[in-house]
């Protein structure tokens, strides 16, 4: 039992497919993602790269397929020619379990940085206010802005924020963290703080998939990578492999590319 | 004209001042209940609760409060068997009950558009990193969207309270003794209108400048996340 557990994907992707519209964005991903893989998802923009992420917590709703996060599939019904949620508590909880960093923070301004991090721990899962806020401050610690607890978002430089956002994730104990270019909206001079918090995350073992274009931190960090086109995985397969020896043309490309940049 | 009595009609007009600052307060109370609740029915993006929020606020703007009061106060003596058999007519048939709803449906209309605004004021984003964290439905009200725009809303509300204050001035008109009613008596008893007036506008003057000084220290003390930020940065940050 243990053993079945252990082995079992904590995010399982099964022909996951979603369209806006006429648009298929996504058209058939499988994806399983085991405890301690950091799968950096690369691709050209419009890929597909955030509405893959978006799927697995459900901030947009797949068309068609399965997306299974820590055992439980995600329970959704039929409605019109898509999917829709069936059970609005099963998403909470699993979005807990699935936390996300934006590409553009979204710390809720109207509440300082100790603020933001206790908010959802203490009002989602309902856990002991002094056991949250103990434990927000040894995040903050962790990722080197203990200083600014009291701070409001607005206040905070752009890699600051991140931090924080970061830390607010982390908060909610989540199984696997969900990236989505965390580092695009930074000035140049602040990514390397951000990448740095996110390595000693890669290091402790956590699972984390990774939506970039750091190519450089993606082949540092990352145990996979995944490379989408067109909302097809086009490669796929262990990080210093694919950059070493990459099967498809496509992905070649790619990577001379934003090398070259 | 005698200022000695201005002085002395400003002194007897202090008597309708805890009649007029009670008005003000219930009816900007239950105004704001109710403006919440029409705000939400408008952005519902439901058609049965947007539809007959919109008419409402229509309806409200489009008449004059005067007119509004006139008909709740001789309006609702029609329906009385109906309102005794709800036990509502010992409300109604009192002046006072008639003007605090007449004000408070008539702030709500008015009100409601204020916050409509606050509310498509708030960012999108902040909301979906609350959904994000597992709120949802009422949570995600209480805890994100509704302080949020709540803050973002204030300055223009507080312009609500000084128009309520004002339009209590027009329940004189069905017998209530606030400020304007009891200038109205003074005038009858002693056909000095400039005086009287004089002071009961003094009186107005007064009370909207202390309100203006705590909505503002209201806004002051809600928003320290905005502080020291120019415009633009509010504005930015509103996004
Ligand atoms: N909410 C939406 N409505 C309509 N089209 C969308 C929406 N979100 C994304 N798209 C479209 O889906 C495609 C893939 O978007 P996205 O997943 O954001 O790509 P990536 O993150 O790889 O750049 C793009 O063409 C984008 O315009
Ligand atoms: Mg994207």
């Amino acid at each position: 039992m243990i053993e079945g557990a252990a082995m079992q994907p904590v995010i399982s992707l099964r022909n996951l497919r979603k369209s806006f519209g006429a648009l298929e964005v996504l058209k058939g991903i499988s994806l399983d993602a085991h405890k301690g893989d950091v799968i950096a998802i690369l691709g050209s923009s419009g890929s597909g790269k955030s509405t893959m992420l978006r799927c697995i917590n459900m901030l947009e709703i797949p068309t068609a397929g399965e997306v299974v996060v820590t055992g439980e599939s995600v329970k959704l019904k039929k409605q019109g020619d898509g999917l829709a949620i069936a059970d609005r508590r099963q998403i909470d909880g699993i979005r807990a379990r699935a936390a996300m960093v934006f590409q553009s923070f979204n710390l809720w301004s109207h509440m300082t940085i100790l603020e933001n991090l206790v908010e959802a721990p203490i009002h989602v899962q309902r856990r002991p206010r002094a056991e949250c806020i103990a434990e927000a401050m040894a995040l903050l610690e962790k990722v080197g802005i203990a200083d600014k607890r009291d701070a409001y978002p607005a206040h905070l430089s752009g890699g600051q924020q991140q931090r924080a956002a970061i830390a607010r994730a982390l908060a909610m104990h989540p199984q696997v963290m969900l990236f989505d270019e965390p580092t695009s909206a930074l000035d140049p001079e602040r990514v390397g703080e951000v990448l740095a918090v996110m390595r000693a995350l890669a290091n402790e073992g956590r699972t984390m998939l990774l939506v970039t274009h750091e190519i450089a931190f993606a082949r540092d960090v990352a145990t996979r990578v995944v490379f989408l086109h067109e909302g097809l995985i086009e490669e796929d397969g262990p990080a210093d492999e694919v950059f070493r020896n990459p099967k498809s043309e496509r992905f070649r490309k790619f990577i001379s590319n934003t090398q070259h940049r | 004209m005698d200022p000695r009595f201005v002085y002395d009609s400003f002194v007897q007009l202090l008597a309708g001042v805890p009649l007029t600052l009670e008005l003000t307060a219930f009816a900007f109370a239950l105004g704001l209940l109710l403006a919440v609740l029409i705000a939400l029915m408008q952005i519902s993006g439901l058609r049965i609760l947007r539809i007959p929020a919109g008419a409402y606020v229509f309806a409200i703007r489009g008449t004059p409060l005067l007119v509004q009061i006139f008909l709740i106060y001789y309006g609702l003596g029609q329906f009385r068997p109906t309102l005794q058999s709800l036990g509502l007519w010992q409300f109604f048939r009192e002046a006072y009950w008639c003007g605090i709803l007449a004000l408070s449906l008539n702030s709500a209309a008015y009100g409601s558009e204020v916050l409509r605004g606050g509310l498509q004021s708030v960012s999108k984003r902040e909301i979906e990193a609350g959904r994000a964290c597992g709120m949802s439905g009422l949570l995600l009200y209480r805890r994100i969207i509704l302080p949020l725009a709540l803050r973002q809303s204030l300055p223009a509300y507080g312009n609500e309270l000084i128009l309520m204050v004002k339009a209590t001035s027009l329940v004189s008109i069905i017998t209530m003794m606030e400020v304007t009613g009891i200038a109205a008596r003074l005038i009858s008893e002693t056909y000095r209108p400039v005086e009287v007036f004089i002071a009961a506008g003094t009186i107005y003057l007064i009370i909207n400048f202390l309100l203006t000084r705590a909505v503002s220290m209201l806004d002051w003390w809600l928003t320290p996340h905005l502080r020291g930020m120019s415009t633009i940065g509010k504005a930015e940050q509103a996004k």
